[in-house]
Protein backbone atom coordinates (compact mmCIF):
# COMPACT_ATOMS: atom_id res chain seq x y z
CA UNK A 1 0.00 0.00 0.00
CA UNK A 2 2.83 2.49 0.89
CA UNK A 3 4.33 1.37 -2.44
CA UNK A 4 1.14 2.06 -4.36
CA UNK A 5 1.16 5.58 -2.90
CA UNK A 6 4.59 6.19 -3.13
CA UNK A 7 4.27 5.79 -7.05
CA UNK A 8 0.79 7.90 -7.05
CA UNK A 9 2.76 10.81 -5.17
CA UNK A 10 5.47 10.62 -7.10
CA UNK A 11 2.76 10.64 -10.56
CA UNK A 12 1.27 13.59 -9.07
CA UNK A 13 4.42 15.73 -8.61
CA UNK A 14 5.23 14.92 -12.04
CA UNK A 15 2.08 16.16 -13.20
CA UNK A 16 2.08 18.97 -10.94
CA UNK A 17 5.63 20.00 -12.41
CA UNK A 18 4.41 19.35 -16.17
CA UNK A 19 1.53 21.33 -15.88
CA UNK A 20 3.35 24.26 -14.64
CA UNK A 21 5.88 23.86 -17.17
CA UNK A 22 3.43 23.94 -19.79
CA UNK A 23 1.60 27.56 -18.22
CA UNK A 24 4.93 28.63 -18.27
CA UNK A 25 5.80 27.58 -21.57
CA UNK A 26 2.31 29.19 -22.50
CA UNK A 27 2.60 32.11 -21.30
CA UNK A 28 6.51 33.11 -22.36
CA UNK A 29 4.63 32.10 -26.08
CA UNK A 30 2.21 34.59 -25.69
CA UNK A 31 3.95 37.58 -24.54
CA UNK A 32 6.47 36.82 -28.13
CA UNK A 33 3.76 38.45 -29.71
CA UNK A 34 2.39 40.70 -27.98
CA UNK A 35 3.20 44.18 -27.58
CA UNK A 36 4.78 45.70 -25.70
CA UNK A 37 8.35 44.44 -27.36
CA UNK A 38 12.13 45.18 -26.28
CA UNK A 39 13.99 45.14 -29.44
CA UNK A 40 16.88 46.14 -27.33
CA UNK A 41 16.93 43.32 -24.75
CA UNK A 42 16.08 40.96 -27.75
CA UNK A 43 19.79 42.35 -29.72
CA UNK A 44 21.30 42.07 -25.99
CA UNK A 45 20.58 38.24 -25.46
CA UNK A 46 20.90 37.68 -29.51
CA UNK A 47 24.79 39.18 -28.64
CA UNK A 48 24.98 36.90 -25.44
CA UNK A 49 23.77 33.86 -26.81
CA UNK A 50 25.21 33.72 -30.31
CA UNK A 51 27.92 36.01 -30.54
CA UNK A 52 29.34 35.36 -27.11
CA UNK A 53 29.14 31.23 -27.70
CA UNK A 54 30.75 31.37 -30.78
CA UNK A 55 34.39 30.34 -29.23
CA UNK A 56 32.99 27.36 -27.07
CA UNK A 57 30.74 25.97 -29.74
CA UNK A 58 33.54 26.19 -32.23
CA UNK A 59 36.11 24.90 -30.78
CA UNK A 60 33.36 21.97 -29.74
CA UNK A 61 33.03 21.56 -33.43
CA UNK A 62 36.32 22.00 -34.58
CA UNK A 63 37.46 19.23 -31.78
CA UNK A 64 34.66 17.01 -32.94
CA UNK A 65 35.07 17.42 -36.98
CA UNK A 66 38.43 16.15 -36.06
CA UNK A 67 37.64 13.33 -33.71
CA UNK A 68 35.17 12.11 -36.12
CA UNK A 69 37.34 12.23 -38.99
CA UNK A 70 40.32 10.10 -36.99
CA UNK A 71 37.93 7.47 -35.42
CA UNK A 72 35.79 6.95 -38.68
CA UNK A 73 39.74 6.53 -40.43
CA UNK A 74 40.60 3.66 -37.74
CA UNK A 75 37.47 1.82 -38.12
CA UNK A 76 36.67 2.24 -42.34
CA UNK A 77 40.71 1.52 -43.34
CA UNK A 78 39.47 -2.03 -42.06
CA UNK A 79 36.92 -2.61 -44.62
CA UNK A 80 38.61 -0.50 -47.18
CA UNK A 81 36.38 1.87 -47.12
CA UNK A 82 38.07 5.23 -45.90
CA UNK A 83 36.82 7.23 -48.98
CA UNK A 84 33.73 7.19 -47.18
CA UNK A 85 35.32 8.96 -44.45
CA UNK A 86 34.58 12.59 -45.76
CA UNK A 87 30.34 12.00 -46.09
CA UNK A 88 30.40 10.02 -42.56
CA UNK A 89 31.80 13.48 -41.46
CA UNK A 90 29.79 15.95 -42.83
CA UNK A 91 26.76 13.82 -42.56
CA UNK A 92 27.52 12.95 -38.74
CA UNK A 93 28.06 16.70 -38.14
CA UNK A 94 25.21 18.45 -40.03
CA UNK A 95 22.35 15.96 -38.73
CA UNK A 96 23.47 15.20 -35.28
CA UNK A 97 26.85 16.65 -33.43
CA UNK A 98 26.46 19.67 -34.81
CA UNK A 99 23.26 20.68 -33.09
CA UNK A 100 23.52 18.46 -30.13
CA UNK A 101 27.17 19.56 -29.33
CA UNK A 102 26.59 23.58 -29.82
CA UNK A 103 22.95 22.65 -27.71
CA UNK A 104 24.57 21.12 -24.72
CA UNK A 105 27.66 23.40 -24.84
CA UNK A 106 25.23 27.02 -24.82
CA UNK A 107 22.81 24.62 -22.16
CA UNK A 108 25.89 24.55 -19.39
CA UNK A 109 27.20 28.02 -20.86
CA UNK A 110 23.72 30.27 -21.51
CA UNK A 111 21.41 28.61 -19.82
CA UNK A 112 23.10 28.31 -16.54
CA UNK A 113 23.87 31.91 -16.87
CA UNK A 114 19.97 32.67 -17.53
CA UNK A 115 18.63 30.64 -14.47
CA UNK A 116 21.52 32.34 -12.15
CA UNK A 117 20.61 36.00 -12.89
CA UNK A 118 16.73 35.79 -13.22
CA UNK A 119 17.14 33.36 -9.95
CA UNK A 120 18.95 36.07 -8.50
CA UNK A 121 16.55 38.85 -9.67
CA UNK A 122 13.76 36.59 -7.78
CA UNK A 123 15.19 36.07 -4.46
CA UNK A 124 16.33 39.87 -4.24
CA UNK A 125 12.83 40.70 -5.20
CA UNK A 126 14.10 42.85 -8.89
CA UNK A 127 11.35 40.28 -10.67
CA UNK A 128 9.05 42.03 -8.31
CA UNK A 129 10.19 45.50 -8.54
CA UNK A 130 9.42 45.10 -12.77
CA UNK A 131 5.77 44.80 -11.65
CA UNK A 132 5.52 47.46 -9.39
CA UNK A 133 7.24 49.52 -12.28
CA UNK A 134 4.28 48.72 -14.98
CA UNK A 135 6.47 46.33 -16.88
CA UNK A 136 5.55 42.56 -17.06
CA UNK A 137 8.41 40.24 -15.90
CA UNK A 138 7.16 37.84 -18.64
CA UNK A 139 7.79 39.81 -21.30
CA UNK A 140 11.14 42.01 -20.29
CA UNK A 141 12.75 39.27 -18.88
CA UNK A 142 11.51 35.77 -20.82
CA UNK A 143 9.90 36.73 -23.97
CA UNK A 144 13.75 38.04 -25.13
CA UNK A 145 15.20 34.81 -23.82
CA UNK A 146 13.37 32.69 -25.97
CA UNK A 147 13.36 33.93 -29.07
CA UNK A 148 16.72 34.82 -28.83
CA UNK A 149 17.74 31.30 -28.03
CA UNK A 150 15.40 29.37 -30.88
CA UNK A 151 16.50 32.57 -33.53
CA UNK A 152 20.45 32.24 -32.37
CA UNK A 153 21.23 28.27 -32.15
CA UNK A 154 20.10 27.91 -35.81
CA UNK A 155 22.77 30.45 -36.50
CA UNK A 156 25.57 29.13 -34.30
CA UNK A 157 24.63 25.27 -35.69
CA UNK A 158 25.31 26.88 -39.31
CA UNK A 159 28.88 27.98 -38.20
CA UNK A 160 29.88 25.11 -36.07
CA UNK A 161 28.65 22.64 -39.52
CA UNK A 162 31.42 24.82 -41.15
CA UNK A 163 33.63 24.44 -38.57
CA UNK A 164 33.48 20.63 -37.85
CA UNK A 165 33.50 19.72 -41.23
CA UNK A 166 36.73 22.19 -41.41
CA UNK A 167 38.22 20.35 -38.59
CA UNK A 168 37.38 16.76 -40.39
CA UNK A 169 38.89 17.92 -43.61
CA UNK A 170 42.06 19.03 -41.66
CA UNK A 171 42.80 15.98 -39.86
CA UNK A 172 41.98 13.79 -43.39
CA UNK A 173 44.35 16.12 -45.70
CA UNK A 174 47.06 16.71 -43.13
CA UNK A 175 47.32 13.43 -41.22
CA UNK A 176 45.81 10.81 -42.91
CA UNK A 177 47.02 12.03 -46.26
CA UNK A 178 43.91 12.13 -48.61
CA UNK A 179 43.57 14.07 -51.31
CA UNK A 180 41.74 17.55 -50.85
CA UNK A 181 40.08 17.83 -54.02
CA UNK A 182 38.98 14.22 -53.65
CA UNK A 183 37.61 14.96 -50.04
CA UNK A 184 35.52 17.73 -51.24
CA UNK A 185 34.01 16.71 -53.51
CA UNK A 186 32.63 13.48 -51.42
CA UNK A 187 31.65 15.86 -48.93
CA UNK A 188 29.83 17.88 -51.24
CA UNK A 189 28.29 14.66 -53.28
CA UNK A 190 25.96 12.91 -50.48
CA UNK A 191 25.50 16.02 -48.89
CA UNK A 192 21.54 16.92 -48.90
CA UNK A 193 19.49 20.03 -48.29
CA UNK A 194 17.05 18.36 -45.62
CA UNK A 195 20.74 17.31 -43.59
CA UNK A 196 21.84 20.66 -42.87
CA UNK A 197 17.97 21.92 -42.82
CA UNK A 198 17.26 19.19 -40.16
CA UNK A 199 19.89 20.49 -38.01
CA UNK A 200 18.49 23.75 -38.00
CA UNK A 201 15.30 23.12 -36.85
CA UNK A 202 16.77 20.87 -34.05
CA UNK A 203 18.94 23.85 -33.41
CA UNK A 204 16.14 25.58 -33.12
CA UNK A 205 14.15 23.50 -31.24
CA UNK A 206 17.23 23.35 -28.44
CA UNK A 207 17.59 26.86 -28.26
CA UNK A 208 13.88 26.79 -27.27
CA UNK A 209 14.44 24.59 -24.65
CA UNK A 210 17.80 26.10 -23.16
CA UNK A 211 15.90 29.51 -22.85
CA UNK A 212 12.87 27.97 -21.50
CA UNK A 213 14.10 26.10 -18.85
CA UNK A 214 16.68 28.85 -18.20
CA UNK A 215 13.99 30.90 -17.30
CA UNK A 216 11.65 28.50 -16.06
CA UNK A 217 13.64 27.42 -13.35
CA UNK A 218 14.89 30.83 -13.14
CA UNK A 219 11.99 32.68 -12.17
CA UNK A 220 10.51 29.65 -9.87
CA UNK A 221 13.71 29.91 -7.83
CA UNK A 222 13.28 30.35 -3.76
CA UNK A 223 15.31 31.08 -0.64
CA UNK A 224 18.91 32.37 -1.46
CA UNK A 225 22.36 31.69 -2.82
CA UNK A 226 21.57 27.40 -2.18
CA UNK A 227 18.06 28.16 -4.42
CA UNK A 228 20.14 29.58 -7.24
CA UNK A 229 22.29 27.27 -6.86
CA UNK A 230 19.89 24.89 -7.47
CA UNK A 231 17.98 26.29 -9.98
CA UNK A 232 21.10 26.27 -11.72
CA UNK A 233 21.55 22.93 -11.79
CA UNK A 234 17.79 22.05 -12.63
CA UNK A 235 18.36 24.26 -15.77
CA UNK A 236 21.38 22.70 -17.38
CA UNK A 237 20.62 19.14 -16.53
CA UNK A 238 17.19 19.60 -17.49
CA UNK A 239 17.95 20.94 -20.63
CA UNK A 240 20.53 18.42 -21.86
CA UNK A 241 17.96 15.58 -21.34
CA UNK A 242 15.26 17.43 -22.83
CA UNK A 243 17.87 18.13 -26.05
CA UNK A 244 18.79 14.23 -25.99
CA UNK A 245 15.13 13.46 -25.97
CA UNK A 246 13.99 15.80 -28.60
CA UNK A 247 16.75 15.00 -30.59
CA UNK A 248 15.82 11.55 -30.94
CA UNK A 249 12.21 12.18 -31.31
CA UNK A 250 13.30 14.96 -34.43
CA UNK A 251 15.58 12.00 -36.49
CA UNK A 252 12.74 10.12 -36.13
CA UNK A 253 10.60 12.76 -37.86
CA UNK A 254 13.06 14.02 -40.35
CA UNK A 255 15.02 10.35 -41.55
CA UNK A 256 12.38 7.20 -40.27
CA UNK B 1 2.47 64.69 7.79
CA UNK B 2 -0.58 64.32 6.08
CA UNK B 3 -1.35 67.15 3.67
CA UNK B 4 -4.80 66.49 2.54
CA UNK B 5 -7.56 65.65 5.02
CA UNK B 6 -7.26 61.93 5.87
CA UNK B 7 -11.12 62.12 6.11
CA UNK B 8 -11.91 61.71 1.78
CA UNK B 9 -15.13 59.93 1.37
CA UNK B 10 -13.42 57.01 -0.52
CA UNK B 11 -10.61 55.33 1.09
CA UNK B 12 -7.49 55.69 -0.90
CA UNK B 13 -6.40 51.83 -0.12
CA UNK B 14 -9.09 49.59 1.37
CA UNK B 15 -8.94 45.96 2.86
CA UNK B 16 -11.89 44.09 3.66
CA UNK B 17 -11.70 40.68 5.96
CA UNK B 18 -8.22 39.78 3.68
CA UNK B 19 -7.15 36.14 3.94
CA UNK B 20 -4.16 34.33 2.92
CA UNK B 21 -2.79 31.05 3.83
CA UNK B 22 0.53 28.85 2.91
CA UNK B 23 -0.24 25.16 2.83
CA UNK B 24 -1.81 25.11 6.76
CA UNK B 25 -0.03 28.36 7.68
CA UNK B 26 -2.77 31.57 7.96
CA UNK B 27 -0.63 34.35 7.49
CA UNK B 28 -3.29 36.85 7.05
CA UNK B 29 -6.08 35.84 8.78
CA UNK B 30 -9.42 38.65 8.03
CA UNK B 31 -7.64 41.94 7.85
CA UNK B 32 -9.40 45.18 8.00
CA UNK B 33 -7.51 48.11 6.82
CA UNK B 34 -8.81 52.05 5.57
CA UNK B 35 -6.27 54.08 4.44
CA UNK B 36 -7.19 57.60 3.20
CA UNK B 37 -6.12 59.47 0.90
CA UNK B 38 -2.96 61.93 1.56
CA UNK B 39 -2.34 60.02 4.79
CA UNK B 40 0.37 58.04 5.62
CA UNK B 41 0.00 54.63 7.80
CA UNK B 42 2.40 52.28 8.93
CA UNK B 43 1.79 48.82 10.21
CA UNK B 44 4.23 47.51 12.81
CA UNK B 45 4.41 43.41 14.19
CA UNK B 46 6.91 41.54 14.41
CA UNK B 47 8.92 39.18 11.67
CA UNK B 48 6.55 36.31 10.49
CA UNK B 49 3.36 38.44 11.16
CA UNK B 50 2.08 38.90 7.38
CA UNK B 51 3.24 42.61 6.82
CA UNK B 52 5.15 41.84 3.68
CA UNK B 53 2.57 39.21 2.45
CA UNK B 54 -0.26 42.16 3.30
CA UNK B 55 1.84 44.67 1.56
CA UNK B 56 2.13 42.17 -1.60
CA UNK B 57 -1.20 41.04 -1.67
CA UNK B 58 -2.32 44.87 -2.13
CA UNK B 59 0.41 45.41 -4.99
CA UNK B 60 -1.02 42.07 -6.74
CA UNK B 61 2.50 40.52 -6.41
CA UNK B 62 0.22 37.60 -4.43
CA UNK B 63 -3.61 36.66 -4.24
CA UNK B 64 -5.29 36.97 -1.50
CA UNK B 65 -7.60 33.28 -0.44
CA UNK B 66 -10.34 35.17 0.37
CA UNK B 67 -11.30 38.82 1.36
CA UNK B 68 -11.21 42.31 -0.83
CA UNK B 69 -9.08 44.79 -2.00
CA UNK B 70 -9.63 48.05 -3.28
CA UNK B 71 -7.73 51.16 -4.28
CA UNK B 72 -9.57 53.98 -4.64
CA UNK B 73 -12.72 52.40 -4.26
CA UNK B 74 -12.24 49.99 -6.70
CA UNK B 75 -11.88 46.26 -6.41
CA UNK B 76 -8.41 45.30 -7.61
CA UNK B 77 -8.25 41.25 -5.60
CA UNK B 78 -8.83 39.68 -8.70
CA UNK B 79 -7.84 41.77 -11.75
CA UNK B 80 -5.43 41.15 -14.49
CA UNK B 81 -3.63 42.32 -17.57
CA UNK B 82 -4.79 46.14 -18.86
CA UNK B 83 -6.71 46.71 -15.78
CA UNK B 84 -4.04 45.57 -12.97
CA UNK B 85 -1.63 48.06 -15.20
CA UNK B 86 -3.42 50.77 -15.13
CA UNK B 87 -3.92 50.34 -11.34
CA UNK B 88 0.22 49.61 -10.95
CA UNK B 89 0.89 53.04 -12.46
CA UNK B 90 -0.59 54.60 -9.54
CA UNK B 91 2.07 52.82 -7.20
CA UNK B 92 5.78 53.63 -6.23
CA UNK B 93 7.11 50.69 -3.90
CA UNK B 94 11.00 50.92 -2.00
CA UNK B 95 11.75 47.45 -0.97
CA UNK B 96 13.74 46.12 1.57
CA UNK B 97 16.85 45.51 0.62
CA UNK B 98 16.22 48.19 -2.42
CA UNK B 99 15.88 45.35 -5.25
CA UNK B 100 17.91 47.52 -7.66
CA UNK B 101 18.72 46.31 -10.79
CA UNK B 102 22.33 45.64 -10.97
CA UNK B 103 22.23 45.08 -14.92
CA UNK B 104 21.52 48.82 -15.51
CA UNK B 105 23.41 51.95 -14.02
CA UNK B 106 21.98 54.56 -11.14
CA UNK B 107 20.02 56.66 -13.55
CA UNK B 108 18.07 53.63 -15.87
CA UNK B 109 16.52 52.63 -12.56
CA UNK B 110 15.63 55.72 -11.54
CA UNK B 111 13.85 56.15 -15.04
CA UNK B 112 12.84 52.75 -15.30
CA UNK B 113 9.06 53.02 -14.68
CA UNK B 114 9.01 55.90 -17.02
CA UNK B 115 11.50 54.67 -19.98
CA UNK B 116 9.75 51.14 -19.69
CA UNK B 117 6.41 52.17 -18.04
CA UNK B 118 5.47 55.18 -19.61
CA UNK B 119 7.71 54.58 -22.99
CA UNK B 120 9.09 58.06 -22.01
CA UNK B 121 12.21 59.23 -24.61
CA UNK B 122 15.70 57.73 -22.82
CA UNK B 123 17.01 61.45 -22.49
CA UNK B 124 14.06 63.09 -21.49
CA UNK B 125 13.60 60.41 -18.25
CA UNK B 126 17.13 60.64 -17.94
CA UNK B 127 17.06 64.30 -16.71
CA UNK B 128 13.84 63.63 -14.82
CA UNK B 129 16.29 60.92 -13.43
CA UNK B 130 19.42 63.30 -11.93
CA UNK B 131 16.08 65.61 -10.69
CA UNK B 132 14.70 62.61 -8.46
CA UNK B 133 18.24 61.72 -7.39
CA UNK B 134 19.02 65.55 -6.26
CA UNK B 135 15.73 65.17 -4.54
CA UNK B 136 17.06 62.09 -2.50
CA UNK B 137 19.94 64.38 -1.70
CA UNK B 138 22.39 62.79 -4.62
CA UNK B 139 24.70 64.26 -7.09
CA UNK B 140 24.69 63.38 -10.80
CA UNK B 141 27.83 61.98 -10.22
CA UNK B 142 26.08 58.99 -9.25
CA UNK B 143 24.31 58.57 -12.35
CA UNK B 144 25.91 56.41 -14.33
CA UNK B 145 27.48 54.51 -11.49
CA UNK B 146 26.28 50.60 -10.84
CA UNK B 147 24.03 50.12 -7.87
CA UNK B 148 27.02 47.60 -6.74
CA UNK B 149 29.38 50.60 -6.79
CA UNK B 150 26.67 52.46 -4.08
CA UNK B 151 26.48 52.02 -0.09
CA UNK B 152 23.59 50.66 1.56
CA UNK B 153 22.37 53.76 2.20
CA UNK B 154 22.75 55.32 -1.15
CA UNK B 155 21.10 52.13 -2.44
CA UNK B 156 18.22 52.55 -0.71
CA UNK B 157 18.02 56.60 -1.39
CA UNK B 158 18.02 55.61 -5.45
CA UNK B 159 15.59 52.69 -4.52
CA UNK B 160 13.00 55.84 -2.91
CA UNK B 161 14.25 57.88 -5.92
CA UNK B 162 13.49 55.14 -8.30
CA UNK B 163 9.70 54.61 -6.30
CA UNK B 164 8.99 58.41 -7.05
CA UNK B 165 10.35 59.17 -10.59
CA UNK B 166 7.24 58.19 -11.75
CA UNK B 167 4.75 60.78 -9.03
CA UNK B 168 2.87 57.71 -7.55
CA UNK B 169 -0.36 58.40 -5.82
CA UNK B 170 0.37 55.57 -3.27
CA UNK B 171 3.92 54.68 -2.15
CA UNK B 172 4.67 51.37 -0.73
CA UNK B 173 7.82 51.20 1.62
CA UNK B 174 8.81 47.74 2.89
CA UNK B 175 11.38 48.49 6.39
CA UNK B 176 12.78 51.60 5.12
CA UNK B 177 15.56 51.80 7.20
CA UNK B 178 16.42 48.03 7.97
CA UNK B 179 20.22 47.61 7.84
CA UNK B 180 21.14 51.18 8.05
CA UNK B 181 23.19 52.94 10.70
CA UNK B 182 20.76 55.17 13.19
CA UNK B 183 21.84 58.10 11.29
CA UNK B 184 21.23 57.25 7.92
CA UNK B 185 17.92 56.08 9.04
CA UNK B 186 16.88 59.04 10.09
CA UNK B 187 17.74 60.81 7.03
CA UNK B 188 15.78 57.69 5.09
CA UNK B 189 12.85 59.02 7.57
CA UNK B 190 13.49 62.65 6.72
CA UNK B 191 13.42 61.57 2.98
CA UNK B 192 10.37 59.77 2.99
CA UNK B 193 8.07 62.51 5.03
CA UNK B 194 9.91 64.92 2.25
CA UNK B 195 8.99 62.97 -0.73
CA UNK B 196 5.30 62.00 0.46
CA UNK B 197 4.09 65.35 1.54
CA UNK B 198 5.85 66.98 -2.22
CA UNK B 199 4.00 64.21 -3.96
CA UNK B 200 1.15 64.65 -1.79
CA UNK B 201 1.10 61.03 -1.97
CA UNK B 202 -0.92 58.09 0.30
CA UNK B 203 1.52 56.39 2.36
CA UNK B 204 1.65 52.67 3.70
CA UNK B 205 5.10 51.42 5.28
CA UNK B 206 5.83 47.98 7.21
CA UNK B 207 8.47 48.79 9.87
CA UNK B 208 9.58 47.27 12.92
CA UNK B 209 11.44 50.05 13.90
CA UNK B 210 9.36 52.69 15.74
CA UNK B 211 11.46 55.36 15.44
CA UNK B 212 10.65 55.35 11.98
CA UNK B 213 7.01 54.14 12.36
CA UNK B 214 6.80 57.73 14.83
CA UNK B 215 8.33 59.67 12.57
CA UNK B 216 6.62 59.13 9.16
CA UNK B 217 2.77 57.91 10.29
CA UNK B 218 0.00 59.35 10.72
CA UNK B 219 -1.86 55.91 12.36
CA UNK B 220 0.00 52.99 13.06
CA UNK B 221 -1.71 49.48 12.94
CA UNK B 222 -0.25 46.37 14.52
CA UNK B 223 0.00 43.08 12.60
CA UNK B 224 -0.24 39.81 15.08
CA UNK B 225 -1.19 36.69 13.82
CA UNK B 226 -3.00 37.72 10.82
CA UNK B 227 -5.02 40.03 12.32
CA UNK B 228 -4.85 44.00 12.82
CA UNK B 229 -5.03 43.84 16.44
CA UNK B 230 -4.85 47.05 16.89
CA UNK B 231 -4.56 50.67 14.97
CA UNK B 232 -4.75 54.13 15.52
CA UNK B 233 -2.97 58.01 15.35
CA UNK B 234 0.04 57.42 16.03
CA UNK B 235 -0.22 60.09 19.13
CA UNK B 236 -2.38 57.35 20.89
CA UNK B 237 0.15 54.30 20.62
CA UNK B 238 1.81 55.12 23.90
CA UNK B 239 -1.58 54.88 25.53
CA UNK B 240 -3.20 52.38 23.84
CA UNK B 241 -4.24 50.07 26.08
CA UNK B 242 -3.21 46.67 24.28
CA UNK B 243 -0.46 44.87 26.27
CA UNK B 244 0.60 43.48 22.85
CA UNK B 245 1.48 46.82 21.15
CA UNK B 246 2.89 48.07 24.44
CA UNK B 247 5.07 44.98 24.71
CA UNK B 248 6.34 45.39 20.75
CA UNK B 249 6.56 49.49 21.07
CA UNK B 250 9.11 48.48 24.36
CA UNK B 251 10.62 45.73 22.96
CA UNK B 252 10.05 43.68 26.03
CA UNK B 253 10.22 39.77 25.97
CA UNK B 254 8.19 39.16 28.53
CA UNK B 255 4.10 39.90 27.60
CA UNK B 256 1.66 38.11 25.54
CA UNK B 257 3.45 38.05 22.16
CA UNK B 258 5.37 34.36 22.85
CA UNK B 259 8.71 34.44 20.40
CA UNK B 260 9.74 30.83 19.39
CA UNK B 261 13.20 30.76 20.68
CA UNK B 262 14.93 26.89 20.69
CA UNK B 263 18.27 27.26 22.11
CA UNK B 264 21.22 24.94 21.53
Amino acid sequence: MGFLSGIGRATLVFLAATGRLALFTARGLSHCVRPPFYPRLLVQQMREIGYNSLPVVGLTALFTGMVLALQSYTGFARFNASSAIATVVVLSITRELGPVMAGLMVAGRVGAAMAAEIGTMRVTEQVDALTTLSTNPFKYLVAPRLLAGTLMLPCLVLVADIIGVFGGYVVSIYRLGFNPSAYLTSTAQYLQTIDVVSGLVKAAAFGFIIALMGCYNGYHSKGGAQGVGAATTHAVVSASIMILMINYLLTGLFFS
Amino acid sequence: MSTVSPHSDTPKIELIGVKKAFGPKKVLDGVDLSVAKGESFVIIGGSGTGKSVMLKSILGLLRPDAGTIKVDGEETTHIDGRARDRVMTKFGMLFQGGALFDSLPVWQNVAFGLIQGQGMKRSQARDIAIEKLAAVGLGPDVANLSPAELSGGMQKRVSLARAIATTPEIIFFDEPTTGLDPIMADVINDLIVKCVRDLGATALTITHDMASARKISDRIGMLYQGKLIWQGPTSAIDDSGNAYVDQFIHGRAEGPIQMQVKLG
